[in-house]
């Protein structure tokens, strides 16, 4: 393949890649991200090449994620504009041959909302996606992530075309007056920290791309990158035009090998079309992406960590009176965007600033991607314009809470963000109303949390997640959260002081104060954020020894309700400890009554998952198994 | 260093020394980076690797269940491998596939929506083929 030296060749490549595509009438996407793939995408594929083997009219593509990974593997047939969900490799050959070849939608197959609900055909109706605006993730499910013919068919590298042919300063202004703001975490203006590293005294620019998501819940940056990793790298090239960058970085974490692979063909590709490499598009830049891959280090994907991880020493950040875009990666100046951000630019470019401004807020302009996770009916990677209240994320989008349970509360930020209660619901989400609301917008990440759920136990996951993450290099956030563990620990165990609340306030606050980096600043974010919405849980935990979610395992115990037990005795087959025995007499439909021995039972929730009648109750605080049977009528 | 880990799945200390002598690097510059890293283990694993999935979505979903059920009834701890050589369980935080979780990685494989019965089935099964022999499957 001949490199495309000039913007009139991209066009006509273009042109080219999308009479080949045309050419074929029927497509069929199947969802290939990675959990559609852990529920079967692999063997479906398989399926599906089987059988469309030597046909010429039907383009089979493996696409990146489609989003609604809950009702996954998916499939898409087009023209007919269906989505099939859950499909299994068995029901192949029927698509085909229905579908396919003759154009019927197949209804045993199609998404349904509720109980014996409504039935949704179109992508289009779904709610899950017809309360979305895609940008970034727009081509998810029609390109195949591995073609960059198909990336071209759909306009793909315009923007890079038409960007070389502006000057560098009306790119970047371009990119300014969008208001673009990273979609990292931090919300950094990325027009200003382009002209500040463009600006800064240097001999060399480095363009670095952050792939290290490692916010615990969250996969935006994964989907994009095994979606559509050439939109990534055509932000990269335009931003190397704009702030004058000599070299490019990807930073990509250890734990997304199906990203890695992605986008590293990606990579070979732009190089072969001429994208990547001297003089791109007869412009005179020279710019190529080197890949580098993260050890599983949290801290790394804070910025002066990531560069030193780079430069393959220990992540350990800086203190930020130096600012990266004038020293990071070698000391040299270096622009750091994350893989959303860079996603956004050649829409941008495309389409212009004005059009950029014209969705999402006045100071937070756009579209951002979230992962929509946890206690909600439908959990997946959703893009929605920002200002949106978190109420039509999780009610409209989400779909509500798993099998109609209450809300309790909604994550964000991941370990840097915050618990927000149901009060804050109608909060407009964006940059900085959940800042000011004790949250942020971090990478993305949305876990939602039911009645079910302990705000406790989740602050405490937080940091002790953070104690193993944090790099040991400052005093208060090594020590501090350590301490702060050690009181969550006790509150956890029933054996909470009533002073605990005032200490863990004033350690978060002291570590907060007193840390070097982002992770350190906010790593206390979900212990005061928890406290600050729900103090009336910790107190249960401290006073009653109860915890509200029932998740706590002090101060619970299991038992077997037995107005709902018929006797089927499956849990007694899983418990594995012996601690569930029929109860003498007591006849049932299929045998004898089960009771559960609070002091051998360990807790497991093996018999919880199995009983078919739900007849497995947590009571919290702990009872004995004869205080229950005693008073099972007015505990009820 | 990621290469050798990939090789051996783990860093024996020859490894080390050879990448110490080949790259003119000092040995305490490369066991700083061995252990700061977590994708690096200076000791061997199992024969299996599991990879169970503490994010914070598979954590609101009961991960930490199934942790305490693989630790009570296999012997099974994060970070480490059992006296057999069988398993390893290892903690990592997001695979990102939080839509399903919790998430359970079997020897590279994703397996989703895991409970502490389906783990449980999974290691039993996976013993019961190294105890049954080498045509063993079940």
């Amino acid at each position: 393949m001949p490199k495309i030296e000039t913007a009139e060749q991209v066009k006509r490549f273009q042109e080219h890649c999308k009479s080949a595509l045309d050419r074929f009438p029927i497509v069929v996407s199947l969802c290939n991200g990675t959990a559609c793939c852990a529920m079967g995408a692999k063997e479906l594929a398989a399926a599906f090449e089987k059988e469309l083997a030597g046909d010429e009219s039907v383009k089979f593509i493996k696409s990146g994620c489609h989003g609604f990974c809950e009702v996954g593997p998916l499939v898409v047939v087009r023209p007919l504009d269906v989505v099939y969900q859950r499909v299994k490799p068995d029901d192949v050959p029927e698509i085909v041959d229905r579908s396919l070849r003759h154009n019927e939608v197949i209804d045993r197959l199609l998404y349904r909302f509720g109980d014996g609900g409504k039935v949704f055909a179109k992508e289009g109706e779904i709610p899950f996606y017809s309360n979305q605006s895609k940008v970034v993730l727009a081509l998810n499910s029609l390109i195949d992530p591995y073609s960059i013919d198909d990336y071209l068919a759909y306009g793909g590298y315009s923007a890079l075309a038409r960007a070389l042919e502006m000057t560098p300063d009306a790119v970047l202004k371009e990119i300014t007056d969008a208001n673009l703001r990273g979609r990292g975490g931090g919300g950094f203006d990325a027009g200003r920290k382009w002209n500040s590293c463009r600006t800064a005294a240097g001999e060399r620019r480095h363009i670095v791309c952050n792939a290290d998501e490692g916010d615990p819940g969250a996969f935006m940056d994964e989907s994009i990158l095994e979606g559509n990793p050439h939109s990534v790298i055509e932000g990269m090239v335009i931003g190397a035009w704009a702030i004058g960058g000599d070299d490019g970085f990807i930073y990509i974490r250890n734990e997304y090998p199906r990203a890695l692979k992605a986008f590293g063909n990606a990579l070979k590709q732009a190089r072969e079309y001429g994208f990547l490499g001297e003089n791109i598009l007869s412009s005179g830049l020279d710019f190529d992406i080197k890949v580098s891959r993260g050890g599983g280090a949290f801290v790394c994907g804070e910025s002066s960590a990531l560069f030193r991880s780079l430069e393959g020493e220990v992540g350990e950040p800086r203190a930020k009176y130096v600012h990266s875009v004038e020293r990071g990666y070698r000391d040299e100046p270096t622009n750091l965007n994350n893989v959303e951000t860079w996603a956004n630019v050649p829409h941008i470019i495309n389409r212009g600033a004005e059009w950029f401004r014209s969705t999402g807020t006045k100071d937070s302009p756009g579209t951002k991607v979230f992962s929509l996770v946890g206690k909600v009916e439908n959990t997946g990677l959703i893009e929605v314009p920002m200002g949106i209240t978190l109420r039509e994320i999780i009610f409209d989008i989400g779909g509500g809470i798993k099998g109609g349970k209450n809300f309790k509360a909604v994550q964000t930020g991941g370990p840097s963000g915050g618990c927000l209660p149901a009060s804050s619901l109608d909060l407009p989400v964006d940059f900085d109303v959940l800042t000011r609301a004790g949250s942020m917008m971090g990478s993305g990440g949305m876990i939602v949390m039911d009645e079910e759920t302990c705000v406790v136990d989740v602050a405490k996951y937080f940091t002790d997640f953070l104690i193993e993450e944090s790099c040991g290099k400052c005093l208060p956030c090594r020590e501090g959260l350590m301490h702060m563990s050690g009181i969550l620990h006790r509150i956890t165990e029933g054996k909470g002081k009533p002073e605990d609340l005032r200490r863990l306030v004033k350690l978060g606050d002291a570590v907060a104060a007193a840390s070097l980096c982002g992770l350190g600043v906010s790593a206390p974010n979900p212990v005061l954020s928890s406290i600050r919405y729900f103090e009336d849980e910790y107190l249960a935990h401290i006073n009653e020894h109860r915890c509200p979610g029932s998740v706590c395992s002090a101060l619970i115990s299991y038992h077997i309700d037995p107005a709902m037990c018929t006797g089927c005795g499956t849990c007694e087959k899983v418990c594995p400890v012996d601690a569930i025995k029929p109860v003498p007499d007591e006849e049932r439909k299929d045998g004898l009554l089960r009771e559960i021995d609070a002091d051998v039972c360990e807790k497991c929730s093996a018999c919880k998952e199995v009983c078919p009648e739900e007849a497995i109750v947590v009571e919290s605080p702990a009872v004995t198994t004869e205080h229950y049977r005693e008073n099972v009528t007015e505990m009820r | 260093m990621l290469a050798v880990q990939e090789k051996y799945n783990w860093l024996p200390s020859e490894a080390l020394d050879y990448v110490s002598r080949r790259l003119n690097v000092r040995k305490p510059r490369i066991y700083h980076i061995a252990t700061f890293y977590k994708v690096f283990s200076l000791a061997p694993r199992g024969k299996h690797i599991l990879q169970l999935c503490m994010g914070t979505a598979c954590h609101v979903r009961g991960a930490k269940l199934i942790a305490d059920a693989m630790a009570r009834q296999h012997g099974l701890q994060f970070g480490k491998t059992t006296d057999d050589g069988l398993f390893t369980l290892e903690r990592v935080n997001c695979l990102g596939a939080c839509a399903i979780g919790p998430i359970l990685v079997v020897d590279g494989e994703y397996k989703g929506n895991m409970t502490t019965n389906r783990a449980n089935a999974i290691i039993k099964r996976l013993k019961r083929e190294e105890t049954g022999g080498e045509g063993g499957n079940a």
